[in-house]
Parts: structure tokens; sequence; C-alpha cells
């Protein structure tokens, strides 16, 4: 079947509100890190475990790999059909000032996202799956040292940092305007959405970029 | 007033063009944009250079057909405003003007500035009508329409189709004047039975004329000169998610 504009922006918007979904249980799970002294460990590890055989957190994955994937491939078309409608630039171009700056490149926010997801699974998910981790006392897989080992290298910290911003824009334009893509046209509603957004972004991203910095700096 | 302009030529579709320079030495403050134009016409015509081609019709905003870029934005730096109503007070002595025609695939460029917008005609042509039956006029208050809604549908119908919309965006989306009479309407009972039919075949013209994805940067809504909402895109997702489920 061939697909309309509004099919494949319908795609990107449903694949990119999974992946909001999932950033605030990701970002819940997170949070036990910030747990002080020992308990921190015991905890993460064994929720980690309990993640790791679950069948409805098996599925969610791979729901979670499905859209990543489409994702980006939507956006890769999305943002190559984009650039084949025009051929002549204007020789001098203000159209910058109608448009905030974000808006118009969600493209490179992604990549830098991609950049980062491509880290991040390489460090993490990679080898907790597939690598040698150590046990802990309790028998579970220590993912817990291994987080707080990665974070006390200052330049990670920092590169962690630098693409949660980067995330926080993408959410800011994106959640909006998945409501958009999806058809919320009552401007009540709309103006809401808008509010929900910026707290939602902001949100999971300071919450995302503030236990690296919490680790680094106070564990 | 003096002016330097530097204003895109180019002699047909076939023919590659390429910005030129001119000056203009007597301007007055109170001329449009086109007036400014004509004169520079006619100082050209005088020197046997060819003319400058651009479109105009009505010079009162709202014809939609003089729509250029004018130094970087659509219809010029003042907001909501086309380009006939642009007044040449808006700009500095000795100011730089750039003019381009508007930019997209599906506007070729006919003749310096002016552009073959007949992509807009069929994206119309193709459900942007209400089918009624000919005969007598029916009886004016079997159909009533609260006068918010009217209000709210004329404010979708103010489109005059300049194509700013789709010169401003970055993804040349036509999706500001196809959703503004997708939702016109939509939002009216005579529009309410053809609602499926319209949205599906404005949208799939839209898309074979080669226009972009819209991906919601609302640049159109900030270059429109007559302040159609995004919102209406809004509605037209609404109407296209809603007949694409419902469609048998
Ligand atoms: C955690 C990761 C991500 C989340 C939560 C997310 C979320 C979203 C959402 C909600 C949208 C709005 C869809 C719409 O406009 O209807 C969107 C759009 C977009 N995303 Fe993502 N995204 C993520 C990662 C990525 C990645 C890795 C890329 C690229 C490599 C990417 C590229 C894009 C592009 C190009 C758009 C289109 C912009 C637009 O249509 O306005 N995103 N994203
Ligand atoms: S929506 Fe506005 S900018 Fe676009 S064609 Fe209509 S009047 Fe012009
Ligand atoms: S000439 Fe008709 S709108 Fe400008």
């Amino acid at each position: 079947m061939t697909q309309s504009t509004l099919t494949r922006k319908i795609w990107m918007a449903l694949t990119g509100l999974f992946l909001c979904f999932f950033l605030i249980i990701h970002l819940l799970g997170n949070l036990q890190l910030l747990i002080p002294g020992p308990a921190s460990k015991e905890q993460f590890n064994a929720y980690s475990q309990l993640l790791s055989g679950n069948i409805i957190i098996k599925i969610i994955a791979y729901i979670l790999y499905a859209s990543i994937i489409a994702h980006v491939v939507y956006a890769i078309i999305i943002t190559v059909m984009n650039t084949r409608t025009r051929n002549v630039k204007y020789h001098y171009d203000k159209r910058g000032n109608l448009s905030k700056w974000y808006t118009r490149n969600m493209g490179v926010l992604g990549t830098i996202i991609f950049i980062f997801l491509v880290i991040h699974f390489r460090d993490f998910w990679y080898v907790y799956k597939f690598g040698e981790l150590p046990l802990d006392e309790h028998g579970h897989k220590d993912l817990y040292t291994l987080v707080i080992t990665v974070y006390s290298e200052l330049w990670y910290v920092v590169i962690y940092v630098i693409c949660m911003i980067a995330l926080c824009y993408h959410l800011i334009h994106g959640f909006f305007s998945a409501a958009r893509t999806l058809g919320l046209y009552h401007p009540k509603y709309v103006r809401w959405i808008r509010i929900l957004g910026w707290v939602y972004s902001v949100g999971i991203c300071a919450g995302f970029a503030f236990i690296p910095v919490y680790v680094h700096f106070l564990k | 007033m003096r002016l330097r302009l530097k204003i895109w030529r180019q002699e047909s579709n076939e023919i590659t063009g390429r910005m030129e320079s001119y000056e203009l030495k007597e301007v007055n403050e109170e001329m449009s944009f086109l007036e400014m134009l004509d004169v520079l016409n006619e100082q050209l015509m005088q020197q046997g250079i060819r003319p400058v081609e651009f479109d105009h019709d009505c010079r009162e905003g709202i014809c939609g057909q003089c729509g250029v870029m004018i130094n970087g934005e659509p219809h010029g730096p003042l907001q909501n405003t086309t380009t006939c109503q642009l007044h040449m007070r808006t700009f500095r002595d000795g100011e730089e003007i750039y003019i381009e025609p508007f930019r997209a695939l599906a506007f070729p460029v006919k003749c310096d500035l002016k552009i073959d917008r007949s992509a807009f005609d069929r994206i119309i042509q193709s459900g942007g009508f209400i089918s009624v039956d000919t005969g007598q006029a029916p009886e004016a208050n079997s159909t009533r329409i609260p006068v918010p809604v009217a209000e709210s549908a004329f404010d979708s119908a103010a489109c005059i189709g300049c194509g700013a919309c789709v010169a401003a965006c970055k993804n040349t989306s036509a999706a500001l004047f196809t959703s503004a009479k997708i939702t016109h309407l939509a939002k009216l009972p005579q529009g309410k039975t053809e609602a499926q039919e319209r949205v599906l075949h404005m949208v799939a013209q839209m898309d074979a004329e080669g226009f972009g994805h819209c991906t919601n940067t609302e640049a159109c809504e900030a270059a429109c000169p007559q302040e159609i909402s995004v919102l209406n895109i809004a509605r037209m997702n609404w109407e296209f998610n809603k007949a694409h489920i419902m469609r048998k």
C-alpha cells in the first residue's frame, strides 16, 4: 500500500508516543540509583533481574525495539522526501524568524539521540544481556556497579547531560506535534497538551540528567 | 527614498534564472510594494530592458496572486499582510531588498516572479466543494447554522490561496492551505455528507502534487496574510484519521 504524508506522520507519532511512555518507566526504575547507602545496589540489581525475566516486560521490550527502528526509518523517509520538494534555495532566507529552531531541527536532535542510544545500548543493555557481569551478594547480575563505574567518568556525564538537553527539545516539539498529528484540534486542550508537553519533557530530561550528575559528584 | 533591488530574473521555466541588481533613485514611501515595482518597470523599459514580470490582480489583499519572497520572508517583513498591501514606509532609505519567487517544485516558475499555482486549483478540484441539487433555492431556515459556527467556518474560508504557507515551510508542505478548505467545509452542515471522501481525495492530491510532510513548525501561520490558524491542520488530521479508520 502506498502511504500518504499523513499516514507516515501517524506512525511517527505513535512510535514517538510509545517511546515517551517508555521513558517514564525507565526513569522511575533509574531513580532507584538515588537511594542512599547499600540498599540502592541491592534494589537496583534485583529490579533489573525482575525486568529481564518478566514476559510482559519482554513484550514491551520488543515493541520498544520495533518502535525505535520504525521511528528512525520514518524519520529518514520523511526528512529525505521533504528535502526533495524544492530544488532552488532562496538567495536570502529569513524564514528562521517564522518558527522555533528546535521545530525545524528534529532530525538533527533525533540523530544526537540516536548516537546516544547506540552508546547507551552498548554500555548497559548489551553488557547486561550478552556480556559477562559479575554477580552481587544476592546472586543478581551487578549492573549497579557497572553504572556507577561508567558515571565516574566526567566526560561521560557531560555527554549524557548534553544528550538529555537534545532529548528535551525533541520531546517539547515531539509531544505536542504527535497530539496534532493525531488530530487534537480543540483550542483549550491544545493549550493543555502544550503545557503538559513542557512539564513532561523538562521533568523526564531533568530527571535523567540528574542521576549521573548525582552519582558522579555525590556517590 | 533610494533603494537597491536584487530581483530574480528568469525568462521561462526552461531557462535557468539568476539574481540581478537594480537601483531606484526616487521611491515614495506611500507607494505600495507593487507600485514600486511598476516604477522600476517603467525605468527598465526606458532603458530597453525586459520589465520584471510579477503576478497581481486585485491589489487589495483578496485575490492571492501577488505573493513573492521579500528579504527572505513570504510577503515581506510585515506580519499578516499581502505583498500588495505592503508599503515602502516599512523599508529604510538606501535599503537593499531581495525579491524572489516562492520556491517549490510544485510551483514552477513561469517567468521572473510569476509562479504556476495550479497545483492549488487541482487540490480544490479534488474535493474542496459541496454537491447540491440544482433547482429552486431551498427554504432559508431549513439548514440552521449558529453564528459562532458560521464565523469559525468563515475564518477557515478566508484563505486566499496565495501560497505563502508553502513558501514559508521548510518542508514545502501545503497542509495549511489544504486543511483550511477541509476544515471550512467540515464545520458546516452542508459539508458533512462528503466529508470522508473530501479529506481522503484532497490529501491524496496534495501528495500527488509533490508537497512535503507537515512537521508542525507553524511557520505557515506566521507567514499567512489571512492569519489562517494551524488548528485547521489539526482538524484536517482529525478528519483524515477518522475517514481512514471508518472507510470500508
Ligand atoms: C527516546 C527517543 C525518542 C522519542 C521519545 C521521540 C519522540 C518523538 C515524537 C513524540 C515525535 C512527534 C511525532 C509527530 O510529529 O507526529 C517525534 C518526531 C520525530 N523524531 Fe523522534 N523520538 C525519539 C528518538 C528519535 C530518533 C532516534 C530520531 C532520529 C534518528 C528521531 C527523529 C525524529 C524526527 C525526524 C521527527 C519528525 C519531526 C516532526 O515530524 O515534527 N527521533 N519524535
Ligand atoms: S493558508 Fe494563508 S498563506 Fe496559505 S494559501 Fe491560504 S492565505 Fe495564503
Ligand atoms: S494583488 Fe490581490 S492579494 Fe495582492
